[in-house]
């Protein structure tokens, strides 16, 4: 085993402003309105579709009608022939294969082999107005052989009918394997007193962002300039430069204002390939805009995850052994298919503490819309089939639920067997704080009503980059000229609040106000390097570089200020817009005179820990944010409805920088995960979205979302901002399960399949009086021919002993 | 199914009042107002999630009440008086909705934003004092998908409390 010494956590803030003292905290913890809040309640925030400059192009794509076919030809000719039709790609145009991850370049801005969903790109028109760019598409002729359809996991593991989905992978149309074997299962399992099994299935569903993608290019002097409303502008750069044959520098990717991410804008997209290239082609700007059908074809959400997991434990519930497996219906095409495997094993051991454990997971290629990462990316489905595996466990030993998952834990300062590095935890604190609010421990029982309880945890930010690179994860500059603070870096604020969050940071630093800072940001061109609003990653990581910059630009300041007082540097405070007896204008100058331009840089790039196995890289973070949840609800045994009646949720964020936006986070992603939980669905038949509409695709509403109550816990981690971790994603994963949970408090059967439709209720009622076992969920888990597990030694335990000194 | 492209696009000389402005405007029959609003005035402030009338992120108000800009078509309404996020705010000071959801951050994207803000000032003119059962009543029809409502719920009861004290 290689050496894999922790490396100490650093203390994230100076001597002046230590985590733990937050009196003196001027910005940071304070609920100040965002930054962009007056653009965006006017309606001036410029999203992409809102831009029409001069002589504007509209471009439609054409798309595959079929699930599964090869392509025999394409005749354009009659689309040319349109009066008002300036250009008209094919596949012939684009050849090369892009893909988000580095092992999965599959795809192709437009097909001209074979298409392998509805929806599949083949051709693209520019024309004066998007109805002629649609009738030209109509007029395109393609002729195909159409090819047997691969519509599930199971029909995935059996040889195809006619051909694979994809020519890569494992059998028949496997994309992906993964075993790994963590301490000694097989000993676990024979020290265990009780043994159990269970299979859940987490269909599928889809990010529905209000905002329709959209891009505009530009093409001139040579350049591209695109605008889109993507999540990572850097990663689209990559892409455009290796499709378009053309060097980074010649490009430029701006993200425009953004209407709603969750994981759907993360992926390079074809539509954002082609408008370059028509731009490229006309010399005029060129205008993409997905329809809500199009985007649900787009897709990239939540895969569709099958799972068994069985449990060895003692009896008094301490866990001996796990073992896991997934299989993921990835559909066509790779996206972060690998990565999304690994998490659906990954993160279990992040919030208990497991001591041997197996995870074997496995994605399928089939002919539907590719999924990629939705919020919590993979890990959702697992944490929907965890916690209600220890619900039944506890039930199965007459321990209640909540005890038997406070005693295995996961312990602050810890290392797991899989070798992921827990530093801050507040698991225990988010569980007093949800008890306590809800009432759960004494609820009064009523037909009907049922109380439930999940919790969970997630990554502040990946601990590797997707593409293998050493170049830091975020990097920010700053510079101040004549009393004016500019920020530069590359994060996109995809309505979370990036950039009130960097904003904050630096008017922290500076002893300014958040409206102070002038902010560039998501710009290729005039930023330096983020990797993207995804992983929950940007407050802890571009944070982090903020913070760097701005302490050298403070000290900067300082210096100048102290020379100009003729005072020791350390006795000059810098605070409400003064540095020292000085205004900041003033210190600015006196900077700017003694150093020359002023400017400051800082980066962030993430501990080394991962652990040393291949597959490593997905599952470690800096750090860790926990969340506890209880969900109240009525459910009518005739009809099978739910009403959510309250969630409360506590969410460890390390530190809010922003409470009101952390509250925001946690309040939409209970609200999501309740849509989740109780009716979103991403399903096909015969290779068609069953409801590629907002009318059909069911989400809540107002009249669906629940009071929320939200309680903030602060356990300041060692490496975050101010001791500040993620908030986004993390809320998600407790509520599915919690609800279901409360589904069996309230009428005695699990809904082991998510969403819990009335269906689903009132059948498992129905089998449950005909004394059958009182589910509804999927009756087993296929046989799939994983590879032998590769073994894994878990960490030594001195490890541990590096962090447990902090 | 193949679409026709008819170069003889009937067009229609419009008059519209929108914000208080009279403009006059020659256009296709067929285009939706949210199409002419944000295509041929720039009132790009009206946002569209799905141009089938299923999201309300289109809402504009029609003589103060709220209509699905991408359902209507400018001759339906000749003459009657449009208001667009746009025209919210008096000159630089913002509606005390516009204010109240800047401060209580309930515009996260705010891609919805416009359509609730129009909404609810409909709601606010006709029922100064709404629950919050009926705040929700009201906005039924507008989808937010990233702030679980709350904090839409909080800003409209207080930019209430604030217009009615
Ligand atoms: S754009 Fe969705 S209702 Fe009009
Ligand atoms: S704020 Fe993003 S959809 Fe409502």
């Amino acid at each position: 085993m290689t050496e894999n010494p922790l490396p100490p956590a650093r203390p994230s803030t100076s001597p002046a402003r230590r985590g733990g003292e937050s009196a003196d905290l001027k910005v940071v913890g304070k609920p100040l309105p965002k930054v962009d809040a007056a653009t965006k309640v006017t309606g001036r925030a410029v999203y992409a579709d809102d831009m029409l400059p001069a002589r504007t192009l509209h471009c439609k794509i054409l798309r595959s009608p079929h699930p599964h076919a090869r392509i025999l030809s394409i005749d354009t000719s009659a689309a040319r022939r349109i009066p008002g039709v300036i250009a008209v790609i094919t596949g012939a145009d684009l050849p090369i294969k892009f893909g988000i991850l580095p092992v999965t370049q599959d795809e192709r801005a437009l097909e001209h082999e074979k298409v392998r969903y509805v929806g599949d790109p083949i051709a693209a028109v520019a024309a004066t107005e998007e109805e002629i760019a649609a009738a030209a598409c109509d007029a395109i002729n393609v002729e195909y052989e159409v090819l047997e359809p691969v519509m599930s996991i199971d029909a995935a593991l059996q040889p195809p009918k006619d051909e694979r989905v994809q020519d890569y992978g494992g059998p028949n149309n496997v994309h992906k394997f993964v075993a790994l074997e963590f301490g000694d299962v097989d000993d676990g399992f024979s020290r265990a007193e009780h043994v159990r099994e269970d299979v859940f299935f987490f269909q599928g569903n889809t990010h529905l962002p209000m905002e329709q993608h959209s891009a505009i290019a530009t093409f001139v002097d040579g350049k591209v300039t695109l605008w889109s409303s993507t999540q990572v502008v850097h990663y689209v750069h990559r892409a455009l430069s290796k499709v378009l044959e053309l060097p980074m520098n010649r490009i430029r990717v701006i993200g425009a204002a953004h209407g709603g991410g969750f994981g759907g804008k993360t992926d390079p997209f074809a539509h954002e390939i082609i408008v370059a290239k028509l731009a490229m082609l006309t010399g005029r700007p060129v205008k993409c805009t997905l329809s809500r059908e199009e985007v649900f074809y787009a897709h990239r959400g939540r895969h569709p995850v099958l799972m068994w997991v069985r449990t060895g434990v003692t009896r008094e519930g301490r866990i001996t052994a796990m073992h896991f497996r997934s299989a993921l219906d990835g559909g066509a095409y790779g996206s972060y298919g690998v990565a999304s495997t690994f998490y659906t094993g990954a993160l279990q051991t992040v919030t208990y503490d497991i001591p041997a454990y197996r995870f074997e997971g496995c994605r399928v290629f089939t002919n539907k819309p590719p999924c990629g990462p939705k919020r919590g990316h993979g890990t959702p489905q697992p944490r929907f089939a965890l916690e209600l595996h220890l619900e039944k466990i506890a039930r199965d030993l007459g321990l209640d639920p909540v005890d038997l998952k406070r005693r295995n834990f996961v312990k602050p300062y810890s290392r797991t067997v899989n070798w992921l590095r827990v530093t801050s935890c507040g698991l225990e604190e988010c569980t007093e704080r949800v008890m306590n609010a809800s009432g759960y421990q004494d609820r009064t029982r009523r037909a009907g009503h049922g109380m439930g309880f999940a919790i969970s945890s997630y990554m502040s930010g990946a601990g590797t980059a997707i593409y293998w690179n050493d170049m830091p994860h975020s990097e920010v500059q700053i510079k101040v000229d004549r009393g004016g603070i500019t920020v530069f870096c590359g994060a996109m604020d995809i309505g979370q609040g990036s950039d009130s969050v960097l904003a904050s940071i630096v008017a922290e630093e500076l002893g300014l106000q958040p409206p102070d800072i002038r902010l560039v940001t998501a710009d290729t061109d005039t930023t330096p390097i983020d990797l993207g609003s995804y992983s929950s990653r940007v407050t802890f990581m571009a944070g982090n570089a903020a913070l760097e910059a701005a302490r050298k630009m403070r000290a900067k300041l300082v210096e100048a200020a102290a020379a100009k007082m003729s005072r020791d540097p350390a006795d000059v405070e810098v605070t409400d817009g003064r540095i020292g007896d000085l205004s900041f204008e003033e210190a600015s100058i006196l900077a700017e005179a003694r150093f020359g331009t002023l400017t400051s840089a800082g980066s962030y790039t993430p501990p080394k820990i991962a652990g040393p196995f291949k597959g490593s890289g997905v599952g470690p973070s800096p750090a860790y944010s926990y969340s506890a949840c209880v969900v109240d609800l009525d459910a009518d045994a005739r009809t099978g409805l739910v009403r959510v009646n309250k969630v409360w949720i506590a969410h460890d964020v390390g530190r809010a920088i922003n409470p009101l936006l952390v509250e925001g986070q946690v309040e939409g992603s209970v609200y999501m995960g309740l849509g989740e939980a109780l009716m979103e669905e991403q399903a096909f038949r015969k290779g068609l979205h069953k409801w590629p509409s907002m009318l059909e695709y069911k989400s809540p509403t107002f009249l669906d979302t629940p009071e929320i109550e939200t309680f903030i816990v602060e356990t300041v981690d060692p490496e975050g901002p101010y001791g500040a971790k993620e908030a986004g994603q993390g809320p998600l994963l407790p509520v599915p399960p919690a609800l279901c949970a409360a589904v069996f408090d309230a009428l005695g059967v699990w809904i082991d399949e998510i969403p819990v439709t009335p269906e689903k209720v009132v059948e498992a009622l129905r089998r449950k009086e005909k004394g059958e076992p009182a589910r509804y969920g999927p009756p087993r888990f296929p046989s799939i021919p994983y590879p032998p597990v590769i073994k894994v030694e878990p960490p030594p335990k001195d490890l541990d002993a590096a962090t447990a000194a902090i | 199914m193949r679409r026709e492209i008819d170069r003889e696009v009937e067009r229609v000389v419009l008059t519209l009042d929108v914000n208080g402005e009279k403009s006059e405007l020659l256009v296709p029959v067929h285009k939706t107002l949210l199409e002419v609003l944000r295509e041929d005035m720039q009132l790009t402030g009206t946002k569209h999630g799905c141009e089938l009338g299923e999201c309300g992120t289109c809402t504009v108000l029609v003589d103060g009440k709220p209509e699905l800009s991408c359902l209507l078509l400018p001759i339906q309404i000749h003459g009657r008086a449009i208001t667009t996020v746009e025209g919210m705010a008096s000159g630089s000071e913002l509606h005390p909705l516009q204010q109240a959801f800047a401060e209580l951050g309930a515009a996260q994207c705010g891609y919805c934003t416009p359509g609730i803000l129009l909404a609810s000032k409909s709601l606010l003119e006709d029922n100064p004092r709404p629950t919050r059962d009926e705040i929700r009543e009201a906005l039924a029809g507008n989808l937010c998908r990233c702030t679980g409502y709350t904090k839409i719920l909080q800003a409209v009861e207080l930019a209430s409390g604030r217009m009615h004290d």
